[in-house]
């Protein structure tokens, strides 16, 4: 009786001390659930989902405070991903959207250099400096459009980006149905 | 020498259709009213336009510089008058636009000064200078530039005359009539890569060009000599079967070595030219002439089938005029059968890597039948070359499941057409394969924007947040500073108030003290 409770205690002790000891020295930094839902994010940082971020609003969603259909450049099909991963239930945004890939270009002939575009832009995308011209690096661009409201002149302007042979795809083969009577 | 051929899987024999076009000699076109150069003619990347609208231009003169290291240069094709700079469709599925050089012919055909180079004797940089500042770009189709491909190390030159696809011949009319150039160009460009032997590689169905190829070789040029022996060039037969043109499929054929799908021929010491571009190379360096034209192969419903000496930037339209498309042609189809498309607009020009039209009707290509199911009966998989399994790939294209796609290496598939040509039950597989490869390449596009965008954003908050730090370490610092400056001033004035009373003290003792003396 006393070695069993002996043994049993000792292996309990045993077993505290290791997992006390992974739990300091294996601890996992930051949240990977968080990190997880990031991925799936489209990483435009244009902050429409409330949130200042891809990042925060992956946070937010990980701890269960937002819904997972707010982010609009992803629309449904990235919500439904979200549904799949979390098993929380998806409700459609209502408003299916194709829409291009678009860049900011900035009118460098209005441009007052004010400097506010570049202070909104979340990827560091515009380059210039106080009454100097602005101009869009537009490989960096993300078509978040929050460059538009802070400027006062209105110089700023969305466009679609080229189609070029790298970028054009191939439809998905569609057979044409046969008329009959 | 080499006694034993080697086969690769799958393959299939379509009818030929060659002797449509293949008779008739190679005949020269009249120019057209203007010629449309497009600046994007290599598959990596466009050349820099350097003339203006209203430049006179002669025949062979650089209109377009080479941009970067893989950039491919673009020459006048004839003499006359730039007249125009803007976008026209491009040779292309999806019939875009790419910026291109029109020039009006002034008739005269006046070259530009020729300057030959002496393969033997100039060093190998400016050869393959040469090679790029002439616009060589892969004949085949391809278009990979021919300079990057000739700066290699290698062991065996192959050279492919095979041209399996069906219909097109103008190949077969080139080593029929030009092969002593074929060779030349040959030995210049194992010399250039080193390679000890070099094979030309024919399908043996076209026993006229392998005469010719043979006979060339046997009274080999002496300036190919001094770069090649002739003993070391050897022309080797293949049997006819589709597609041994293809490059890992020939080097399989003629070397027995089976290179991986995500590995280069270069890889195993191999390299591989096309005969027209190896024709182009020979033109280039001895005889100092830029790449203007090409051989093009018109063929199908048209009067006059044959090989046509074209000039780069004639408009499909015309040169069809020419040839005189019979009534009936419901559309074109540039490349072959196989592997071409079908032209969205015949104003579209000739470009260095189109090597045939075919004038299509419905006599001669039925429409096809509707697409039934897949019945699985594996007839594909049978006759895929790189051993894939083209069911698998049609299933998971046809869901749009990519990652399935992918993992059953959609990419190993060069679109050759063999599976939708056995399949029974009339699915156009290459078509939903070309589908879902460019849907993958437009994920991964933007997940590597996706990716990009994140750490930007990321390295910003850091930065902002670094910034506010700093910011309040700095005012802390200011302040702290104020406060020191203000203790210490308070410090001293306390201080200064004491000197002053002590002083005050002094003075009124002093005036004290004759008082007290007086006193005594």
């Amino acid at each position: 009786m006393l070695a069993a409770l002996l043994v049993m205690t000792g292996i309990a002790l045993v077993l505290g001390t290791a997992l006390g000891y992974a739990a300091v020295y294996f601890k996992v930094e930051g949240n990977p659930l968080a990190e997880q839902i990031e991925a799936t994010l489209p990483q435009t940082q244009c902050a429409q989902c409330g949130y200042p971020g891809c990042r925060p609003y992956a946070e937010a969603i990980a701890s269960g405070e937002a819904e997972i259909n707010l982010c609009t450049p992803g629309g449904d099909d990235n919500a439904q991903k979200l549904a799949e991963m979390l098993g929380r239930e998806f409700k459609p945004r209502g408003t299916p959207v194709e829409k291009l890939k678009t860049v900011a270009i900035i009118d460098e002939q209005t441009c007052i250099g004010c400097t506010l575009c570049i202070q909104a832009c979340p990827v560091d995308a515009i380059i210039g400096s106080a009454k100097q011209m602005h101009t869009v690096v537009s490989c960096y661009c993300t078509g978040c459009e929050l460059c538009l409201p802070p400027c006062p002149v209105d110089c700023i302007a969305l466009v679609e980006e080229p189609r070029t042979p790298q970028n054009w795809r191939w439809k998905y083969p569609v057979k044409g149905l046969k008329v009959v009577a | 020498m080499i006694s034993r051929l080697f086969s690769f899987r799958g393959g299939i024999k379509p009818d030929s259709h060659k002797t449509e076009s293949s008779e008739a000699s190679i005949r020269n076109v009249p120019l057209p009213s203007r010629l449309v150069v497009l600046l994007t003619q290599g598959s990596q990347g466009a050349a820099r336009t350097i003339v203006t609208v209203g430049d006179k231009v002669l025949k062979g003169q650089c209109i377009g510089e080479a941009e970067g290291v893989a950039g491919t240069a673009i020459h006048a094709p004839t003499s006359g008058t730039v007249t125009e700079i803007g976008p026209y469709p491009m040779a292309h599925p999806s019939g875009l636009a790419s910026p291109a050089i029109v020039i009006e012919p002034d008739g005269e055909e006046r070259w530009i000064t020729h300057e030959p180079l002496d393969p033997a004797t100039a060093s190998r940089e400016d050869l393959i200078l040469r090679i790029q500042a002439s616009g060589i770009v892969g004949m085949g189709g391809a278009t990979f530039p021919s300079h990057l491909k000739a700066d290699s190390e290698i062991e065996t030159l192959i050279i492919n005359g095979a041209e399996c696809e069906p219909w097109i011949t103008c190949d077969d009319r080139l080593m029929r009539e030009r092969a002593a150039h074929i060779v030349t160009g040959s030995a210049i460009l194992a010399h250039l890569t080193g390679a000890r032997q070099v094979l030309v590689g024919i399908e043996d169905n076209k026993p006229e060009a392998i005469a010719a190829m043979r006979t060339a070789i046997q009274d080999m040029e002496a300036v190919a000599r001094k770069c090649l022996d002739a003993d070391k060039m050897n022309v080797i037969a293949v049997p006819t079967l589709y597609p041994t043109g293809g490059e890992k499929q020939l080097v399989r054929v003629l070397t027995g070595i089976d290179v991986p799908p995500d590995k280069r021929i270069t890889d195993s010491g191999i390299q591989c030219f096309n005969v027209a571009t190896a024709h182009t190379v020979c033109r280039a360096l001895l005889h100092g002439e830029s790449m203007v034209s090409r051989i093009v192969t018109v063929t199908g419903s048209v009067e006059r089938p044959g090989n046509y000496e074209t000039p780069l930037g004639m408009p499909v339209a015309d040169l069809l005029a020419f040839c005189g498309v019979k009534p009936g042609t419901s559309r074109v189809l540039m490349g072959g059968p196989m592997m071409g498309f079908s032209l969205p607009s015949l104003d579209a020009p000739i470009a260095k890597g189109c090597n045939c039209l075919i004038a299509a009707s419905n006599e001669l290509f039925s429409p096809p039948p509707p697409e039934q199911p897949c019945i699985r009966c594996g007839n594909c998989a049978n006759s895929c070359p790189v051993g894939l399994q083209p069911f698998e790939l049609y299933w998971a294209s046809r869901a749009k499941n990519l990652d399935r796609a992918e993992h059953y290496h959609l990419f190993t598939c060069m679109e050759c057409g063999c599976c939708a040509y056995v399949c029974p039950a009339h699915i156009p597989l290459v078509d939903y394969f070309r589908f879902a490869k460019s849907e993958i390449r437009a994920r991964n596009e933007e997940r590597k924007t996706a990716e990009q965008a994140r750490t930007r954003f990321e390295f910003r908050s850091l930065r902002l947040e670094r910034e506010k730090t700093e910011k309040a370490a700095r005012l802390a610092a200011k302040a702290a500073e104020t406060r020191a400056k203000a203790a210490s001033e308070a410090d001293s004035a306390l201080i200064a108030a004491a000197v002053e009373q002590a002083k005050m003290q002094s003075s009124v003792q002093d005036k004290a003290a004759p008082s007290r003396d007086q006193q005594t």
